[in-house]
């Protein structure tokens, strides 16, 4: 089963988006900022990170950046999932190498539709 | 509303527009004709129908049946015909053309999203010989949609359904809280309000035709001679792409699949429109 690590310091968030995720079939891990969510990558990298960009301690872009340049930190597939809605903002996360962007609110369609565009699935791909 | 009133309805829809409305579905029409309803200062969808029946106006009937089509679409909808588009239709069709525009046709394009597709995988020009002239014709019955087709503007939920990020920053400006499609692609689009259950004959020639998610909503009375409208339209080289479920196989032999491209036909070369 992939993992899919959850990072927004909003309990409610966390609580609404673990059930989606869990419905699309991956295994959820959640932090409450950036700085948990290093210290859960440097445990055990997980397939993808739904990411939060406004937190306290570390925030969602100096998260990244750090992720990318962790050991083995260029796999999970990141989607950011946030308010900030300013094109420039979002060229700064997929520069900073976001696959995907979300836009709050959202539902459970458009993470999967989202998902869907970043080709990720809780499937794990057979090699053949 | 009387059963009479939906009866009524229902009579006008498939008159006009071919249009399949389930009469069980009180629910469906009292909310599509409710806006209506109210813009034209009637109390009711019932007063709305007493009203159509003592005047018979035909603008009105018009905004009946235009505010009983479905307006369900998204960017990039279902995904494989819009890659089959990039990967090898369009890519082959500019090759064979050259310098000639190719003509790209979204019938029944609702509120745009699917010409604005085709705009933007033709502006991105991936695979495109250089010069390659694309032009994109979208066609709605409704002025409402058309209206709201030809602003560009799209909401946030409107823009995260189908469209990959990197195409909104692309493509798209942010205006207040909506996205409208730049004018660069904008000025890709023509727009033009055509009843497909009408006569085709004189449309013009298009190398491409999308129509999909229409039939479907079409009696399947009409289905034949709508199918064979469009196959009027096509070059003897030229493709239909229908949407999922769709199929013309049956109804006309307008067409032939194309094997393992779902939703592609070609215009089939012994088919002759009739005079």
């Amino acid at each position: 089963m992939k993992t899919c690590l959850l990072v927004d310091d909003s309990r409610v968030i966390r609580k609404v988006a673990r059930r989606i995720l869990e419905d699309l079939g991956f295994e959820v891990a959640e932090a409450s900022d950036g700085l948990e969510a290093l210290a859960w990558c440097r445990a055990a990298m997980p397939d993808v990170i739904l990411l939060d960009w406004n937190m306290p301690v570390m925030n969602g872009l100096d998260f990244l950046r750090q992720l990318r340049t962790e050991p083995g930190g260029g796999a999970p597939k990141v989607v950011f999932c946030t308010v900030e809605s300013e094109p420039a903002r979002i060229r700064e996360a997929l520069a900073a190498g976001a696959c995907e962007y979300i836009m709050k609110p959202f539902d459970g369609d458009i993470i999967q539709a989202k998902f869907a565009e970043a080709d990720i699935s809780a499937r794990e791909t057979v090699a053949i | 509303m009387t059963p009479d009133d939906i009866k009524l309805i229902v009579a006008v829809c498939r008159q006009r527009a071919g249009l399949n409305i389930d009469p069980a579905k009180t629910y469906l029409i009292e909310s599509r004709l409710g806006p209506l309803a109210r813009r034209e200062s009637y109390g009711s969808v019932s007063e709305l129908i007493a009203g159509l029946r003592a005047r018979r106006e035909e603008p009105l009937i018009w905004a009946l049946v235009e505010a009983m089509t479905a307006s369900e679409t998204a960017f990039f909808r279902d995904r494989t015909p819009f890659n089959l588009f990039r990967d090898e239709i369009l890519p082959t069709l500019t090759r064979m053309r050259g310098p000639e525009p190719i003509r790209i046709w979204s019938a029944g394009c609702s509120t745009g999203q699917e010409a604005y597709s085709l705009a933007m995988i033709a502006e991105a020009g991936v695979g495109l010989e250089p010069g390659a002239r694309v032009e994109i014709y979208g066609s709605d019955l409704s002025e409402r949609y058309l209206e709201k087709a030809q602003a560009g503007i799209y909401n946030q939920f409107e823009v995260q359904r189908g469209l990959p990020i990197r195409m909104l920053v692309d493509y798209f400006e942010k205006v207040e809280d909506s996205w409208r499609l730049s004018p660069r692609i904008r000025g890709r689009v023509r727009w033009r309000r055509l009843n497909l259950a009408g006569d085709l004959s004189t449309v013009g020639r298009f190398d491409v035709i999308f129509c999909r998610n229409v039939l479907s909503a079409m009696d399947e009375s009409v289905r034949p001679k709508v199918l064979e409208g469009l196959a009027g339209a096509l070059p003897a080289d030229g493709f239909l792409v229908l949407g999922q479920g769709e199929s013309p196989l049956g109804l006309t032999d307008a067409y032939r699949p194309i094997s393992g491209r779902d939703g592609l036909y070609a215009r089939n070369p012994a088919f002759r429109v009739a005079a």
